[in-house]
């Protein structure tokens, strides 16, 4: 016998189901009274640093049919490429950004919508500065583990082109299932960022 | 030396893949292409954070976070465990939200049509925020079984769905706790999308006679552990870490 490792396993994923917004977005599905807020839905303040944009978009299956039950997690850096978070030690975060959001997506159009502020960019190895991102995080019923995608911005094309996960990717056929479009509706830029779980345009998902 | 260093890279092999035929909603939501790895950046490696002041008392009291006249009807239980990593150290300060069907199985959400009623004293969402030795204790009822349209004569089996926050978005982890004894559990199309009956066991939290309060709740033991970070020896840091 050798000596052991003594190391864990991680508790093994099962899908979020249909009803994750009671958990998660409690207040949303009409559970009132339990707790005040649900966590997430605001992640701007007015003092908040940055340029205020609209994040929005939908996620198809394999049908081409949004999905009506699904919750989306987004987590970003501030407007100075900093994230808020006790792991970051490169300097101190926007105190008014917590960075992180989540919202269901409509019961009825299956579009999902964040207010959020454009972030800078963060560095990877050695220096070199990924583009400007933000993390996406997809559960939903028929989802059996959490999918992790990012969300890139489409008036960054340099950037874009410098970044060195962006250039992971074998085919540069999908590499713009990445990127939003930038457009402007109510006067606020918006981006529009389709997530597309199958087929010819499926998003590219991470293993992180 | 520190674990400042990325995260173990997750078994696959171990978690449900995601095209699973058995569980019918899989099969048109589950992406077709290989996943494209990633290191982990600093993206990953940090995380929200949530201070106990965002908790309410009634929090993790499930029985009584929603009641209006009086407790929620069901088997009195109460669920607690510690949150580790898979270096087997606590996770402090992890945020982790249940959500359940009532003692009759039945949901409280308006896409929910299950015949059975709802419980006017019941909504079935908790959450708790784990202390400095990883440690979280919840009360609630019991859920019940349901059927569900998959099969024409699917059941679920008892089971309250769990999401964890640990310190970093690599962390970030959806799953059900099940309960010892049930043999419903291995009828399910949905616990059968894990491959391995270890990692499935894993998820049947064990009745704990020792931790049940006399003529009030039965107690079972739950821990869950997120994935843990290699120790940075010899490494270089990576930038921003």
């Amino acid at each position: 016998m050798v000596q052991k490792l003594d190391r864990l396993k991680e508790t093994p994923s099962q899908t979020a189901g249909p009803y994750v917004h009671i958990g998660a977005t409690p207040n949303w599905v009409e559970i009132t009274g339990v707790w005040n807020e649900d966590l997430g839905l605001v992640l701007v303040a007015p003092e908040t640093k940055g340029e205020r944009i609209i994040v929005k978009g939908r996620i198809f299956d394999g049908s081409g049919t949004p999905l009506k039950d699904a919750l989306v997690e987004i987590w970003q850096a501030d407007a100075q490429g900093l994230y808020n978070s006790p792991q970051e030690k490169r300097g101190k975060a926007d105190p008014h950004f917590t960075g992180w959001g989540r919202q269901p997506t409509d019961g009825t159009t299956g579009e999902y919508k964040f207010e959020t502020i454009k972030p800078g960019r963060v560095p990877y190895k050695e220096s070199r500065l990924m583009a400007p991102h933000i993390t996406f995080w997809i559960v939903a019923r028929g989802i059996n583990i959490g999918l992790h995608t990012r969300m890139y911005f489409g008036d960054e094309e340099k950037a874009n082109g410098e970044c060195p996960v962006l250039a992971r990717i074998e085919h540069k056929v999908r590499v713009p299932t990445l990127i939003a479009s930038r457009s402007e509706e109510n006067g606020m830029p918006t981006y529009t960022f389709d997530i597309h779980l199958q087929g010819e345009k499926e998003t590219v998902f991470f293993d992180i | 030396m520190s674990d400042q260093g990325s995260f173990y890279q997750r078994d696959r092999s171990w978690h449900p893949p995601a095209f699973t035929p058995q569980y019918k909603t899989s099969i048109l939501r589950s992406p077709q292409y290989p996943l494209l790895s990633l290191e982990n950046t600093i993206s990953e490696l940090t995380g929200p954070v949530f201070g106990h002041d965002k908790l309410g008392p009634l929090d993790n009291d499930l029985i009584r976070n929603f009641a209006k006249t009086g407790d929620a009807i069901g088997q009195r239980i109460i669920v607690y465990g510690r949150v580790l990593d898979e270096n087997a150290r606590p996770v402090p300060g992890a945020l982790v939200e249940f959500w359940q069907a009532n003692a009759g199985g039945r949901y409280r959400h308006k896409k929910e049509t299950y015949l059975a009623p709802l419980d006017p004293n019941f909504g079935g969402c908790g959450r708790v925020i784990t202390d400095e030795e990883g440690r979280y204790w919840i009360r609630t009822i019991k859920p019940g079984a349901y059927p569900w349209p998959n099969g024409v004569n699917d059941w679920r089996p008892a089971h309250i769905h769990f999401s964890v926050f640990g310190h970093a978005f690599a962390q970030r982890l959806i799953s059900q706790l099940y309960f010892e004894g049930d043999p419903m559990i291995w009828q399910c199309p949905i616990v059968s999308t894990i491959p391995d009956k270890q990692a499935i066991e894993r998820l049947i939290a064990a009745l704990d006679r020792e931790n049940t309060l006399p003529m009030d709740a039965l107690a079972y033991k739950f821990d869950i552990v997120l994935r843990g970070r290699r120790s940075t020896m010899f490494e270089n840091r990576m930038e921003g870490n």
